[in-house]
């Protein structure tokens, strides 16, 4: 049987204390450690971590540019924790004394807690707790992590947005992850202003739907969202097919990337599944940023056609992580037929990857020229997914 | 043959009177004297070198283009004692009808206007012109009180009128033949049947590529589309009017879209169009219409509800109040039925007609273009070329007249079943197209798919083809359709075409039905 549980539950299941163990054919759809990806600070302490690590093999992958910004990985604004990083974050803020910067809550979801900062003096609080009580280890709930806003994001009809992409990983080792075709854009109601008047203002600067549906302007009928195949026709209209095709391309790797990240640490647990939220930010430079991944992407619905959206996603989830609807056996391969998959696409196929030659040890980057595809996503003619090669 | 050249080099003359007021032509001239610089041109052989420069230089591409773009709207040659009113419009009970119905509507407006107080127009005052200004690319935020604004009227009404046209000279008979038509339109105008139809839309046939088919992801690129975007960017490359306009009709690529429209459409953006636009805009802030409450109310209740357009909301409003001030469109009345109410401000400040009209399908076309004029004109020049046709009553084969009955035909002869029963249960197919052909099928369709409609609509010069998808639809539909028993059942089958693919449905409909 599938059990469908919440993230508090998880914590109880895989605890050392309970003594609780999952039968064979039990499957549950999280990750016990999925923290590690899911919560801010430990997203981008496991990005770090990857970066560094992939630098001191030399890999082609942690090339960096004539400024020291990663080529390839650069794709996480750049993060403190606090109060632990504070003095790091206030060297770096001294550098451009005119950024903004984003607060966020390390344990928090919906868009609680968050705020923007443009002054040094906004976030005392954390500089004297951490002089004060360097040995007192800081609740879980107070961490907070700091990270470079982005001032520029790409606007259409003046409004910001970012998208929420699903994506399924049914196993981190080897790694296999698919993604939802019907990911969306969640818009503001408000028009974009980068002032600093408007910094307060959280219905310019948050996409959340939770923070959105109380704006004045909030539209019940569609919910202020796109779907991504919308955003997909009006940039390639816009913008040309090329660059269209780029910022896809780059919005899949970092996903791939992030979950590679994660991989060494998670607890790769036979009777687990997730699907997880994905939060994406384009600049106006059509570069995407990974802003973070949720772990209980919201399964609740603001609109009909929304609904519909969360029902499928959920039934073909339910699909992947099950083989044929029967009961489930943790010890299958994991490996589901091509026609079950739904609304999902392949993203990236650690085996099959794999499985294509000796040598692939390069592995892709986008907009390269050496090394594999990532993973098939169609067989025939057609590669929509990774146009890498 | 003598009628012939006479016909033809009138209308040479009228073009070349039409192009010598436009820009183009003050820039032609500026081109021929700054090439009385280059050394190939020698005084011997002035005029042809010039026009040899032209022709190297691109210059008589546009030139071309400009012909060819007067000559897609210029009325049919006609008999040449015939009054104005008979160019725009050759049958006088269709003239009549069109009288009729503009009359109706400024009533309803004069009437709108006493009821509620409020000036047909109004200067603004400092004050609020300045407030506009802040807010102009934010109108969508506001809410002002319109729960007073009725619209002036609804497709529903417009229908009322075409089914209540007849033509005086026209005898139908009491009997009952295989002749008779069981639609609501009982004008005898001349429609295209499938033969025709399939002749006139040789492009979209089974054997010929399309985008909207041949680009799905089972089919690979290398079979059609690749092909077809090289040759696009070739024909970009041209500039060339006519060929993009024959290569559109396979459907355009999207990347290529927004250029190949300005194109076929003749626009370019040259800093007096951005002026043009900037004036228009001023009108906008100095003066208030009552129009501008109707179109605001218009747009709140459509395109803010939208999936797709809602974003745009604030270009909508922006570009209607300006179209609505654009007394350039005006010229295209010269071969419309329609003639523009006239009004004037109190104090008389300049401004002198506007056009009341159905506001029309701008939110597509965000999808194409962001830049404001740019947007404006693209708009503009489709409305005026295709879809003020939409809204008035005319005899011409892509009016909404002729468009309702071709639908109706089709339907009638290639579907009797279909048709005989949806009549028995009260639900005339007319009465649940119509709305979709009015607006171009904007708002129902999914948006790419409109996009590919509106190639097509570009390429051919014609709307029949919304007559002929609406058509086609209901063949789509037919087995669901036959077993409903209510106008409202027939409503619900039909009330989502968001899943529909255009371009397939229109093959199987005109190639592929054994008729």
């Amino acid at each position: 049987m599938i059990n469908w549980m919440s993230v508090q539950t998880i914590r109880n299941v895989f605890s050392v204390e309970t003594g609780y163990r999952l039968s064979d054919d039990q499957i549950v759809n999280h990750f016990p450690n999925h923290y590690e990806l899911t919560r801010k600070d430990l997203m981008v302490k496991n990005i770090k971590r990857y970066r560094k690590e992939l630098e001191k093999e030399g890999s082609p992958l942690a090339e960096k540019d004539e400024n020291g910004k990663y080529l390839y990985l650069d794709f996480v604004p750049v993060t403190y924790m606090l109060p632990a990083d504070y003095n790091l974050f206030v060297e770096e803020f001294r550098k451009s004394p005119s950024s903004t910067w984003i607060m966020k809550p390390c344990g928090k979801a919906q868009g609680k807690g968050i705020f923007l900062i443009n002054k040094l003096s906004q976030i005392k609080k954390w500089s004297r707790d951490s002089k004060t009580s360097s040995f007192v280890s800081q609740s879980t709930k107070e961490a907070y992590v700091i990270s470079l806003y982005i001032n520029n994001p790409l606007l259409i009809g003046g409004r910001k947005f970012d998208l929420r992409l699903y994506v399924l990983v049914s196993t981190y080792r080897p790694l296999r992850c698919y993604m939802y075709k019907l990911g969306f854009c969640r818009f503001c109601t408000v028009k974009y202003t980068p002032s600093t008047s408007e910094l307060d203002n959280m219905f310019v600067h948050l996409t959340n739907v939770a923070i959105q549906k109380h704006g004045e302007d909030y539209n019940h009928i569609h919910g202020g969202k796109w779907t991504v195949n919308n955003l997909r026709l009006y940039l390639e209209s816009t913008r040309g097919k090329e660059v269209t095709s780029k910022l896809f391309d780059e919005i899949h790797w970092i996903i791939v990337q992030s979950l590679k990240a994660v991989a060494p640490v998670m607890n790769n647990d036979k009777h687990c599944f997730e699907c997880y939220g994905y939060d994406i930010i384009i600049d106006d430079k059509l570069k995407p940023w990974l802003i973070e991944v949720n772990a209980s992407p919201s399964l609740t619905s603001s609109t009909a056609n929304d609904r519909i959206l969360k029902y499928n996603l959920i039934n073909d989830t339910l699909n992947i992580a099950v083989p044929n609807g029967e009961i489930p056996d943790c010890k299958w391969n994991k490996s589901p037929p091509k026609e079950v998959l739904g609304n999902y696409e392949i993203l990236y196929d650690e085996e099959l990857a794999q499985g294509d030659g000796a040598d692939r040890e390069l592995r892709s980057r986008p907009g390269q020229s050496l090394g594999p595809k990532g993973g098939r996503s169609r067989d025939s003619g057609r590669t929509v997914l990774t146009t890498w090669k | 043959m003598l009628q012939e050249e006479s016909d033809l080099s009138l209308v040479i003359a009228q073009i070349v009177q039409k192009l010598k007021g436009s820009s183009l032509y003050a820039q032609l001239e500026r081109q021929a004297w700054a090439s009385l610089q280059r050394p190939e041109i020698k005084l011997e052989s002035l005029k042809e070198d010039i026009k040899e420069y032209f022709k190297i230089s691109g210059w008589e591409k546009k030139l071309q283009n400009a012909v060819y773009s007067e000559l897609s709207v210029f009325p049919s040659p006609s008999h040449p004692a015939a009054p104005p009113e008979h160019l725009k419009e050759p049958l006088v009970y269709m003239r009549k009808a069109q009288g009729s119905w503009e009359k109706r509507i400024l009533k309803s407006l004069n009437s709108m206007c006493t009821e509620l107080s409020i000036p047909l127009a109004r200067k603004r005052p400092v004050g609020e012109q300045k407030e506009l200004l802040n807010k102009w690319n934010e109108m969508g935020t506001d809410e002002p009180d319109l729960s007073l604004f009725r619209p002036v009227y609804a497709p529903k009404d417009f229908l009322e009128v075409l089914i209540n046209l007849r033509n005086p000279n026209y005898e139908n008979g009491d009997s009952l033949s295989f002749r008779t038509h069981l639609g609501l339109i009982q004008v005898p105008l001349k429609v295209k049947d499938i033969p025709e139809l399939k002749e006139f839309f040789v492009e979209l046939g089974l054997t010929t590529g399309q985008l909207g088919i041949d680009d799905s992801t089972q089919v690979p690129p290398e079979l059609f589309e690749n092909e077809h975007v090289r040759i696009g960017q070739k024909v970009l490359a041209e500039q060339d009017s006519a060929a993009a306009q024959q290569y559109i009709r396979q459907g355009s690529p999207t990347a290529l879209r927004a250029e190949l429209w300005a194109l076929i459409l003749n626009i370019s953006s040259q800093p007096e169009d951005i002026l043009y636009y900037e004036q228009l805009k001023t009108n906008v802030i100095q003066h208030d219409l009552l129009v501008d409450s109707l179109i605001y109310k218009d747009v709140k209740l459509t395109a803010s509800n939208d999936d797709y357009y809602f974003v745009f909301e604030d270009y909508l409003y922006q570009v209607l109040l300006c179209f609505s001030r654009d007394t350039s469109v005006l010229g295209h009345f010269a071969y419309n039925s329609a003639s523009p109410p006239k009004s004037y401000i109190r104090g008389k400040l300049g401004l002198e007609e506007y056009a009341v009209f159905y506001p029309p399908n701008v939110a597509p076309l965000c999808f194409l273009y962001h830049e404001p004029s740019k947007l404006y004109q693209i708009f503009r020049e489709m409305y005026v070329r295709f879809f003020f046709r939409l809204h008035s009553i005319s005899s011409h084969p892509s009016g909404i007249v002729s468009l309702c009955l071709l639908f109706e035909t089709l339907l009638q002869t290639y579907l009797p079943q279909l048709f005989y029963h949806l009549r028995e249960i009260g639900a005339q197919p007319l009465r649940i197209s119509f709305k979709w052909m009015v607006r171009a099928f904007s708002g129902y369709l999914a948006t790419d798919q409109l996009l590919l409609l509106w190639d097509r609509i570009l390429g051919y010069n014609s709307l029949e083809i919304l007559a002929v998808l609406a058509a086609a639809v209901f063949a789509f539909r037919a087995v669901n359709l036959m077993e409903v028993t209510s106008l409202a059942a027939a409503e619900a089958v039909l009330a989502d075409l968001s899943t529909l693919k255009v371009m397939p449905l229109l093959q199987i409909f005109l190639f592929a039905t054994v008729t």
